[in-house]
This record gives C-alpha cells, structure tokens and sequence, in this order.
C-alpha cells in the first residue's frame, strides 16, 4: 500500500488561488499543525490497518513543500510501522529517501539499517533520485548534478552498509575520511532496491543495468503507461535481462466500494486528487539539468509518459479512461488484472488514499481491497518467478489477515477526535 | 558564423569559438540562453575586433558530457585562461552578458592582466535580499518573456523565443536552449552569488557597464553595485531595454560599446 500523505482538506478556492501545488502555496494561508497531526496519524494508521488485514508492504515517500504529500523525512513514519508491526510478514517499503538532497547520504545508510533492523529484516530500499522541485528547489541541489549526485551517493551507501574494513570515500560530491557504519542491514549484502522513476529513459535504462526493481510512479493509470511498460520490457530484453515480473512495480489509484454505483463515493477525492493536488507546472517540473542531455531529447522526440490535461475531466471520466480503477470488488479485480497482465507488473503499489478521502473511507477501500482483490492478485506470478527483490525472510510467505480473526479493529485513536 | 572547434582540458572538453571580424581580439560571453541569438549583435562588434565568442563547457554540439569536467568557479576561471592561451589572445577586451558577465567579471579579477577592457552587460553575480535576482531557470514563459524584455510581445521577444519549422532542427533548437541554462545554472544554482564580492575589488581593467533599465532579472540598481566596487568603472543605462539590451537596443549598445572600447 503507497501514501501520499496529502493536505485532505484544501480551501475550495485553492486551484484559483495557486498555479502549483508545489512551492507556491504559502503555509499560514492554508494549512492548519492541528489537522497536520491528526493527517500523520491518520496516514499511520491507515497503513496499520492496512497491515493487519494482509497487505503485503507498506509504502512510504518523500516530498517537501508541498499540499500534495508532505513525509518530509520518510524514516520517521518507516520507523513507527517497522515497530508497529513486530512480528508481522509485512514489508517495510521506503520509497523512499532522496539521496541527492541528503548530505552525507550515509545518514540514509545509517536510517535504513537502523529500519532493517528494528523490522528484523523486512526493509525494501528504495532510492528515488527526487522530483526536482523537491531537490532543487527545496533542497538547494543543482539541477545537473542531480543524477550524478545521486548516483555517487547509491555508491557510498552499498559500500556503507558492507565494508568489513574501515574504508575512506573521495568522490566527487562526497568525501569522508573514515566510514564504519553503525548499526548494518540485518539483510546481507543489502536490501532489496527498488528505484522509482516517472518517465525518465536514463532512470530505466539504469534501473534495469543495475538489476533493480524499477517503480513508474504514474499517477494516470496502467492503461495510460502501456508506451513506458513496452520501453521497460524492451529495455530489459536488450540488456540481457530474464522478464520476471517482479523487476517492475507500478503505481494505481484504486476505489473499492460494494457496488459499482457505489464507488461514486470516490468522485470528490479523485477530483481533488487531480485537480488540486497533482499540480506542477512544467517551470517547476521541467527544470534544465535535471534531465540529462540525452533524456532530454529523447523526451522531446518521443515522450515515455502521456500527458492530458487533467482540469478538463470528472469522476466518469478518470474511472473510464484508468487514472482510477474503482467499483465492486468484481470490477476492480478485473480491471486490475488486466492492467497487470499487460504490464508484467509484479509489485503493484496500491494507491487506497488519495485527494481528500476522509478517514473512514480510507479504512473502508483498505478493507475491500485487502479482503476481496488482493488474494486474487497476490499468487499471480509465483509459479514461474520467484521475487528476488523481497526481504528474503517474507519470501514465499503471505501475510495472514489479522482481520480474520477479529473483524472490529480496535486502532488508535488521535488525541480526543 | 564561422565556428572553430578546439580541445581543451586535458582534451575532456570541447568548445565551439564563433570567430568573426578583424582587429584587435575580442571575447564575447554569452548568459544562459547561449549564443544561438547574440549572433547579429556579434557582427555588428566585428567590424572593429577580431570576436572570439565561446560556447560555454557542454553546450557545444556533441560535448554535452562536458559539462561534468568542469565543477567550479576555480574550474571555469583557468578553463578560460586555457581558452584564452590557446588563442594566443595576450591583454584583450572582455564583454559578458548576464552569466557571461559574472564569468568575465570572475576572469578579470582572478588575471587583471589578462584583460584590457571590460565590458558588463547586466550582468549577475552580487546579490541583495531586498532586491532578489530573479531565478530564470524556474519562470514560466510567460514570466520569463516579462523578466527579459522590456517590450514582452516586440519583435526582438518574438524572434529570441521563435523554434524552427523543421522537427529535428526545432528539437534541437529547444534542446539547446535548455541544456545552456542546465550548464551555465551549474554555476550560479540556487543563488548566483558564489563570493565574486570578495575578489571584485581585484578588477583593474577600464570598465563600461550596460544595464537595461527594464530588467526584470537582476534590477538596474545592481548597476550601482557593481560601479561602487569597480574603481574603474562608469554605468550607461538604456531605455527600452530589460535584460538583454544588446539585443532589444542593439545599436544604441552597439555604439556606446564601440566609443568605449575604441
């Protein structure tokens, strides 16, 4: 299960009020700490549930400055689900922290070993290189340095985590005279990486060199992706690379109600998901440098991802054209499965909040989806691939619903709400 | 434009030098946008120089690698020495727009006997907190046309953001327009203030700063700025003009630089 954490209750002004969601929308005229809070705990909340009623992994990511998601620091949430859920076969999934913005990146080494361990070691290692509003603007990170950056960094951090010898690093961006990481992964050499990536040619091509698990982080449904999937697939034929399913994870916006009538319910929070939230203008998304020279052109020519513009289309029209899969659990699994055979999609990263869906909704779409999809979903690839980018201790293993057992789930509650 | 290619760096870098004119040398900087556009403005300087106008490190055709061999301003300052060495180009006159002008402003301070004559286009690199520079990496264009010209919908704004017909040539021609503003950015992201207030003073040449009095980037008051701590400096300001008033009053430009450097 993903998380955007998003500000779920915007001015219904907002989208005339503020051209991006990203950077412009100024903290004291629009946000409440006290709603904040009760979002975080929300936000945890709902991820717990979400364990306790089988999901497989619990998603975390990391923006800045924004009302569209706003886990600043990833390892904060990832390290109260890590202990929250001791001794459950779920994945703890961070999606993860930007090396490029964090300097030294050991600090990441240094959070993600301290995860693995207190999940015992259920950690998967994501490492996105960052929206570039994020790490540029943001974090004050130039823009072509962004990818090399990055990749130095990843470096550091593997050689971090399995270094028997005190080792110094002189890199171009980095230099420590003596790294000797405390504490280190449980899992050995590392845990699994997973590498996020939303259209970039350079991302997949490096993804797939590197032997990862590469995520698209397209927020505009499987059926919109189909032009990236193929590049992926192609990519991973050219270099060498077997098709197991599980090299690919995608990102869906999901609704499960009783009834296709039903889901309806999730018209307003899709809306406000498209039209408030996922708003960066192309200055503050498309910043020179940030695609490298070669990626730069190769989007010009031909553009891995589509693009539509989202202020002209309602409800009907984001569950019609894939943005959204939403209906009974009969529709949604269908359509899933659908989008999921064509991809080769072997971690499906279910988006079950999104836009303004209040809390109570949130639990219940968790609920349908993990009780009624998910087991439909979840033995799809294991006859012919095994999952080799999953915690080694949770493989082969498929979490128990908890929910089975005790179907009123007594969840903390946030202060006197 | 005649367009010499030569290796420099260890061989790692490889530059394009427009070369035009007779006289003494010349060297042209261009700011963020590269020389695609300062053409015209060129010719108009050959006539009484020998122009040497480099395209800045990895925004050369097929170099844009390049860009990673040169990280900082120490970098770039004896990459230009190197550049000036190998044209044998002894004292010259030194003229920088925007970008280009803090890296000749960077030059003359760090090799004062490098340069003879220094001419400053609205150029960047002091900075304000009253009167912020404007990041022209992050505008939309709508406001970057507002930033950089004091007539937004004139013609010299239509033909500085017009793209070829043809699809590869406007491909290429966008690509460009963008990587010149990812490399020359590497230099001044996020705030192009990197220290030149410490090293000015060092500035020995004779001095003309041009300034539009339209710049919507960096304010016709930072001409000030720059003429208080360059002893040698005087400020000419022109109407019509916002940030690139050798092209928006290419004459008016034009001559005032030729008075001045002749």
């Amino acid at each position: 299960m993903f998380h955007l954490m998003p500000y779920r209750d915007l001015p219904a002004d907002f989208a005339e009020r503020y051209k991006s969601a990203y950077i412009d929308p100024v903290w004291f005229d629009v946000a409440d700490p006290q709603k904040v809070g009760q979002y975080y705990n929300w936000t945890l909340d709902e991820f717990i549930h979400a364990a306790r009623l089988g999901i497989d992994g619990l998603c975390t990511n990391q923006h800045h400055q924004n009302v569209y998601g706003f886990m600043a620091n990833p390892s904060l949430m990832g390290s109260v689900l890590a202990r929250a859920t001791n001794g459950q076969d779920v994945a703890i999934i961070q999606l993860g922290s930007t090396l490029p913005s964090t300097s030294p990146p050991t600090r990441i080494a240094e959070e993600y070993a301290m995860l693995d361990c207190i999940s015992g070691g259920r950690l998967v290692a994501g490492f996105p290189t960052g929206l570039p509003t994020d790490a540029t603007i943001s974090n004050g990170v130039v823009p072509v340095e962004q990818r090399e950056r990055y990749r130095e960094a990843l470096q550091l951090v593997l050689k971090a985590w399995q270094a028997k010898e005190i080792f110094a690093w002189n890199g171009r961006h980095y230099q420590l005279p003596m790294v000797n990481l405390w504490p280190r992964p449980i899992q050995q050499p590392h845990p699994p990486i997973w590498i996020p990536g939303s259209g970039s040619a350079t991302t997949v091509e490096f993804v797939v060199d590197r032997d990862d698990c590469f995520c698209h982080l397209s927020y505009y449904g499987a059926q919109n992706a189909y032009s990236l999937g193929d590049y992926f697939w192609d990519t991973v034929t050219k270099r060498g690379r077997d098709p197991n399913p599980f090299r690919l994870g995608f990102l869906q916006l999901i609704g499960v109600s009783e009834t296709d009538a039903q889901a309806k319910e999730y018209a307003e929070h899709v809306e406000y998901f498209f039209h408030k939230l996922l708003r960066t203008p192309p200055h503050y998304q498309a910043i020179p440098g940030y695609q490298d020279h070669a990626s730069l052109v190769h989007a010009m020519k031909s553009p891995l991802r589509e693009r539509f513009d989202l202020r002209d289309l309602r409800y009907k029209d984001f569950v019609e054209r894939g943005f959204l899969i939403a209906g009974s659990p009969a529709t949604v699994r269908d359509r899933l499965l659908d989008g999921v055979k064509r991809l080769r999609i072997g971690h499906l990263l279910a988006l079950l909040h999104f836009g303004s869906m209040p809390h109570e909704l949130c639990k219940k779409n968790i609920e349908l989806f993990c009780r009624e999809v998910l087991p439909s979903l979840q033995p799809l690839w294991d006859d012919e691939w095994e999952d080799r980018w999953w915690p080694q201790r949770l493989r082969g293993k498929r979490p128990v619903a908890a929910a089975a057992a005790s179907p009123a789930l007594p969840l903390p509650a946030f202060g006197a709400g | 434009m005649p367009m010499r290619k030569i290796k420099l760096w260890q061989g790692k870098v490889e530059t394009e030098v427009a070369i035009l004119g007779n006289g003494p040398p010349l060297v042209f900087l261009h700011g963020p946008w590269g020389l695609r556009n300062d053409r015209e403005f060129l010719d108009r300087l050959a006539g009484s120089h020998t122009v040497y106008a480099p395209k800045h490190p990895g925004t050369s055709d097929q170099d844009s690698e390049a860009v990673h061999q040169i990280d900082d301003w120490l970098d770039l300052v004896a990459y230009c020495g190197e550049l000036f060495d190998r044209f044998e180009l002894g004292k010259t006159a030194l003229v920088g727009h925007s970008f280009g002008g803090m890296v000749a402003c960077e030059i003359a301070a760090a090799m004062p006997e490098r340069v003879s004559r220094l001419v400053l286009i609205d150029p960047v690199g002091l900075w304000r907190d009253d009167l912020p520079v404007k990041n022209w990496m992050i505008l939309s264009p709508a406001e970057l046309r507002k930033a950089l010209f004091a007539e937004p919908a004139g013609d010299v704004a239509e033909k500085f953001f017009s793209l070829p017909g043809e699809a590869a040539a406007r491909i290429d021609a966008q690509a460009g327009l963008v990587w010149s503003q990812a490399c020359t950015g590497k230099f001044v992201w996020p705030i192009p203030d990197k220290g030149l207030k410490k090293r000015i003073h060092r500035i020995a040449a004779p001095t003309l700063l041009i300034w539009g009095k339209q710049d919507g980037v960096i304010a016709p008051v930072y001409a000030d700025e720059f003429a208080r701590r360059i002893a040698t400096s005087h400020v000419e300001m022109i109407e019509g003009a916002g940030h690139l008033p050798h092209l928006e009053q290419a004459e008016r430009v034009a001559r005032l630089m030729r008075d001045f450097l002749n």
